[in-house]
């Protein structure tokens, strides 16, 4: 079982809770939720506790993080879209937290479950229908009518556009998702390489270091992912909420 | 849940595939127990935590919104215009303080050419005063050289004329010793007077 690429994406019940016979038990996925949003809360409240002019490394790491999104968000959807600052980088340091939290060996990674992800792309691309249609109303419908387009071809581009719309939240929570999963699903089969191959004798040891190497490199490269995925997440944020913002201005 | 039916039925190919290589290891190593998860199907597709999952997620992520758009959002905002303001205003200060340096030394170079030209003046009077005081000091003294000197030429004068007064009566005392001594007579004054004349106008 230690072996088991998939054992790692197990959900354990560790305080049973059940409400209306729904099971609403507190899970090793509901602890890392826990833990994500208090490392990624706490590293940004005592990091900024000071309130320095002159920025300590801690400091400058969370300063850095809130004008990164920002700046994201003001190129993605203009500073209108500033309004949705919050929602947006609590959706950056939750997914970035939850990723880093993942690498560790043992720890659960909460990205990794589909529910989750689908859960956070449908909290934007609801948000997105719910403000589109409050601010402009049916205007917001213009979003699927690019203009310029000849007449003949509109049928055709309007139901792409109304496909491609609908297929949002699920190209949002799978990416996520799914980088997440095979990444560590890759790396625990490489690192069980290394363990099976090492329990074989000297020459076993011999070529059990090129899973070893591989281990590695995948090691750095999920590190990339996990804060690629979280970056591909919000800046997909951004320009999803331009589109509730600035429904006819593609 | 559309998602999850779609991906249900890829889901058990996909776990089986990395399966292979762990029930070697377990055979191998001797576990027993491999294989138990994998008949409750693929985790991430087991709906039945998603209600817990989607709970949790909601309180969770819904606490992390709160303090994000209540403490940390002012915070580090507050932080971040606090340094630009402070370093739009010290620019600001800095700007205006070389304006001061410059002002002051524009002041400073033209009191400068001041104070050099009235230096100059000053020099230029001095110099002046100085050349007027040492011709009138050369004049006076050579009026007084002058002085000296033509009382001096009038003394020498004064001196030669007695002195050639004098000469005849040195030549009476000789020619009367001379006399006296040649012809061991007195010779009278007269004689010899009137011989010194005559030897005067002769020569």
């Amino acid at each position: 079982m230690a072996n088991d690429p998939i054992h790692q994406f197990h959900i354990n019940t560790i305080v049973p809770i059940e409400i209306g016979g729904i099971d609403f038990s507190f899970t090793n996925a509901s602890l890392f939720m826990v833990a994500t949003v208090a490392i990624a809360a706490g590293f940004l409240y005592f990091s900024t506790s000071q309130r320095s002019l002159i920025p300590g490394r801690a400091q400058s790491v969370a300063e850095m993080s809130y004008e990164f999104v920002a700046n994201m968000l003001r190129e993605g959807a203009g500073s209108h879209g500033m309004k949705f600052f919050p929602l947006v980088f609590s959706l950056f340091m939750f997914i970035l937290t939850a990723n880093l939290i993942g690498m560790f060996p043992y720890f659960f990674t909460v990205t990794s479950q589909i529910i989750v992800t689908f859960a956070l792309s449908i909290l934007v691309v609801g948000l997105v229908v719910v403000y589109g249609f409050a601010k402009h109303g049916f205007r917001f419908l213009k979003l699927f009518v690019p203009s310029g387009v000849p007449g003949v071809l509109m049928p055709l581009v309007v139901s792409i556009e109304v496909i491609s719309f609908i297929a949002r939240p699920i190209s949002l929570s799978v990416r996520l998702f799914a980088n997440m999963l095979a990444g560590h699903i890759t790396l625990k089969v490489f690192a069980g390489f290394v363990t099976s191959l090492g329990a074989l004798g000297a020459l076993g040891i011999g070529t059990a270091i090129l899973p070893l190497i591989m281990t590695v490199a995948l090691t750095g490269l999920e590190f990339l992912v996990a804060f690629l995925q979280a970056y591909v997440f919000a800046v997909l944020t951004c320009m999803y909420l331009n589109d509730a913002l600035h429904p006819d201005g593609h | 849940m559309f998602v999850t039916s779609a991906y249900a039925q890829t889901a058990p190919a996909a776990s089986e595939t990395p399966a292979a290589p762990a029930g070697e290891v377990h055979t191998e190593t001797g576990v027993a127990h491999g294989g138990e998860h994998e008949s409750a199907g693929f985790p991430p597709f087991d709906s039945s935590h998603f209600a817990s999952q989607l709970l949790w997620l909601a309180i969770t992520f819904g606490l992390f919104y709160l303090v994000i758009q209540k403490v940390i959002m002012p915070r580090v905002g507050g932080i971040i215009e606090d340094r630009k303001g402070r370093i739009a205003g010290d620019l600001e200060e800095a700007s205006r303080l070389k304006a001061e340096a410059d002002a002051a030394v524009e002041t400073y170079e033209k009191e400068l050419a001041a104070a050099r030209s009235k230096a100059n003046g000053i020099a230029e009077a001095a110099r002046n005063d100085a050349k007027a005081k040492a011709a009138a000091d050369r004049t006076a003294i050579e009026a007084e050289l002058a002085a000296k000197l033509a009382a001096a030429e009038a003394r020498i004068g004064e001196i030669k004329t007695k002195a050639f007064a004098e000469v005849g009566a040195i030549a009476e005392d000789t020619a009367t010793a001379i006399v006296d001594q040649l012809i061991g007579g007195k010779a009278t004054g007269d004689d010899i007077k009137a011989a010194v004349a005559a030897a005067k106008t002769g020569a």
